[in-house]
């Protein structure tokens, strides 16, 4: 262990350069933030993870989002176990019917202010299970959605870069 | 591709399934399977419904090592499995959600994936209309004064997929935990119904994002097992280096991650680095970092490059440098060791009955792997040990895991030594006479992924059945964390790591 941990102090830190983010995720944004709300949270965000149906594709990226390349906390954003203690939703999936009850209450349960973010092609239109009896389709369906970030899955630089034009817009 | 087929004259025919034929039998001969699944002389693959036929798939020890046979049921009702052969049952109740047949006396006829959510009941087999609103479920009960119930889910804590899990604990020991689970069922077998073969292909990719190189080959080997198609020897062995590079991507981040539950970090944070390098390089040598969509039925739609092969080999060696440090960080660690020892244990005998796949039953004793007990290609060429062991605890879960690493790490530098030049899809067409069945069992990194499709001659899906191995193993985590604390749960849960969306589908 000795020898791992002196390598953590030696070593180059992995950690990448922030990327920059989109302009259309920027314009997206542009109207959906209240001005009051920047002011209050600055760049400061909590994020609670909700996966309304997602294959899981999604949430192996966001999980990427915290290892030693991406490190979102250095962005003061964080993951949160509790919608009672976050700023924002990151909602994954198709919004499968027998989870459309849960989604609305974890939104119900999250204090105000408060934003949606939804990840994946699935969360933008149902991806490939529009079509589908047990489907609601799109997050904003169910919940209003304030920023899409496309792809099947997104990769973490995808992700990143909108959390970033996301507190960007913010402050 | 063999064309032999077309020279005889097209007329439609009584589809034969390859490559295991299908055989239909009676009543009494359902029975007779059922019978030899409880008394261990075969074990139970799959169970899957259609309109108005029940079908199983069964291991056995003798040559053919699979066996579908067929049972018709036009009065919607077939003799319970479940009821001789317990891993069967939440199949059954999975089947009456979805096509409406009853099993005949079942040993729980409590609903599975339906919630009554869906606004109709057996939407696979003649939807009836309901007005939507959700149905009550009963949890079993745990009688005792001192008892307690904690729900968890469907949204839990962390980053993972939704699904409830009902503990009854007396104080800190969990007596006993049910889960319930369809929350991210996503209808895909009704979609798969009259799909094209191509969007059938995107849906078998999607049933579990962790999976999706297995399930993409599991798809594409029943395809052409239909269409009689001979894939190209590179492109067998460029599916196999996508396989085992999505294999070693998930062990090393799930090893990380139970190491993260019983509260090391430092694991966590060196596994998610090896992960991550994999990813990108599965991204730069295939276009995407979880490989998603590059099987395509025939073989491989993107080759791999020459500087690819270099950058590979740089990997693998440092893997190979990094893999025994890793081992003695999890072996060195006593405060580690005491959480994973001891936590958490399945026994052979279950693992057995449930044929259980992947680590979780490798770790129980129980070692089957498709990889070498079926021996698709391009594996039968290759020297590879697998990992085993008979503790059944979280500790030996991760072991198993470390063994496969090594496994893994040997195929892909033999993959990369011997891969032979040459196309990397087979030029196929569509037979247009008449059709077909194919099946096919691939090794995931959780375990066995089972695919059996019917499929018109015009490329049109009739029926899909894609069983995760999740299903076989989430009863298992049942068992493992009776007489456990509940806060040992996290730990025996990220052990097995079995899949929600692969199962509820």
């Amino acid at each position: 262990m000795q020898k791992f941990l002196l390598q953590g102090l030696l070593r180059r830190a992995l950690t990448e350069q922030a990327p920059t983010p989109t302009p259309t995720s920027i314009a997206e944004l542009g109207y959906t933030l209240g001005r009051t709300a920047r002011q209050k949270l600055g760049r400061s965000l909590s994020i609670r993870e909700v996966d309304a149906g997602s294959c899981n594709g999604c949430e192996l990226e966001i999980h990427a989002l915290n290892n030693a390349y991406y490190d979102l906390e250095r962005f003061g954003m964080r993951f949160v176990a509790s919608p009672r203690h976050a700023d924002v939703l990151l909602v994954t999936g198709p919004v499968t019917k027998n989870m459309r009850e849960a989604l609305e209450r974890t939104y119900a349960a999250t204090p105000d202010p408060k934003w949606v973010i939804a990840v994946g092609d699935c969360a933008f239109d149902g991806g490939v299970y529009c079509e589908s009896y047990a489907c609601v389709g799109a997050v904003a369906k169910v919940i209003p959605v304030d920023l899409h970030i496309r792809g099947c899955p997104p990769d973490p630089t995808t992700l990143l870069k909108g959390l970033i034009a996301f507190v960007e817009t913010m402050s | 591709m063999n064309f032999a087929s077309k020279q005889i004259e097209a007329q439609p025919s009584p589809p034969t399934c390859l490559p295991w034929p299908r055989e239909i039998v009676d009543r009494a001969g359902w029975l007779a399977f059922a019978e030899s699944l409880a008394r261990g002389e075969r074990e139970l693959l799959s169970l899957w419904g259609e309109p108005s036929s029940v079908h199983m798939a069964v291991l056995e020890e003798r040559q053919p090592r699979l066996r579908i046979i067929t049972l018709e049921c036009p009065e919607g009702s077939f003799p319970s499995v479940g009821r001789l052969h317990p891993p069967a049952s939440r199949l059954e109740r999975a089947i009456r959600d979805l096509y409406g047949l009853r099993a005949e006396n079942p040993p729980d006829d409590r609903p599975w994936l339906d919630h009554g959510r869906w606004g109709v009941r057996h939407p696979c087999n003649d939807p009836e209309k309901i007005d939507s609103a959700s149905d009550s479920y009963t949890f079993l009960p745990a009688e005792g004064e001192p008892l307690h119930q904690i729900p968890v889910g469907p949204v839990h804590a962390g980053i993972i997929e939704p699904g409830h899990f009902r503990f009854s604990a007396n104080g800190e020991t969990v007596v006993r935990l049910e889960e319930r689970f369809g929350f991210v069922h996503k209808g895909v077998d009704q979609l798969m119904a009259g799909a094209s073969f191509e969007r059938a292909a995107r849906l078998a990719a999607r049933v579990s994002g962790d999976s999706t190189v297995a399930y993409s080959l599991a798809f594409s080997q029943a395809i052409e097992a239909a269409f009689d198609v001979n894939v190209p020897p590179r492109a067998t062995y460029l599916r196999a280096l996508m396989a085992e590079l999505e294999r070693l991507a998930n062990h090393f981040g799930d090893i990380g991650a139970i190491c993260n539950d019983a509260a090391f970090a430092l694991m966590h944070a060196q596994c998610g680095i090896v992960r991550e390098r994999i990813l990108r390089e599965a991204a730069s040598c295939f276009g995407h970092r979880l490989m998603m969509d590059r099987i395509a039925p025939g073989g491989v739609v993107v080759d791999l490059a020459q500087e690819n092969v270099t950058a590979l080999f740089t990997l693998i060696e440092w893997i190979e440098l990094m893999t025994p440090r890793f081992i003695a960080l999890f072996g060195d660690t006593t405060s580690l060791q005491d959480r994973t020892v001891g936590t958490g244990v399945v026994s052979e005998a279950l693992a057995t009955q449930y044929a259980c796949g992947g680590y979780v039953g490798r770790a129980s004793g129980r070692e089957f792997d498709a990889r070498k007990a079926i021996g698709y290609a391009p594996y039968p060429q290759l020297t590879f040990e697998i990992g085993a062991s008979k503790e059944g605890d979280v500790d030996a879960r991760v072991w198993v895991r470390f063994d496969e690493i090594k496994a893994s790490l040997k195929i892909v530098r033999q993959i990369l030594d011997e891969m032979p030049e040459g196309p990397i899809i087979a030029a196929w067409a569509l037979p247009e006479d008449w059709t077909r069945e194919g099946a096919a069992l691939v090794e995931g990194f959780r375990g066995d992924i089972f695919v059996w499709l019917r499929i018109r001659a015009d490329g049109v899906v009739q029926r899909c059945h894609l069983r995760d191995p999740s299903w076989f193993q989430w009863p298992l985590l049942e068992a493992a964390i009776k007489d456990n604390i509940v806060a040992d749960f996290p730990l025996c849960n990220k052990s097995f790591n079995c899949s929600y969306s692969g199962h509820d589908l």
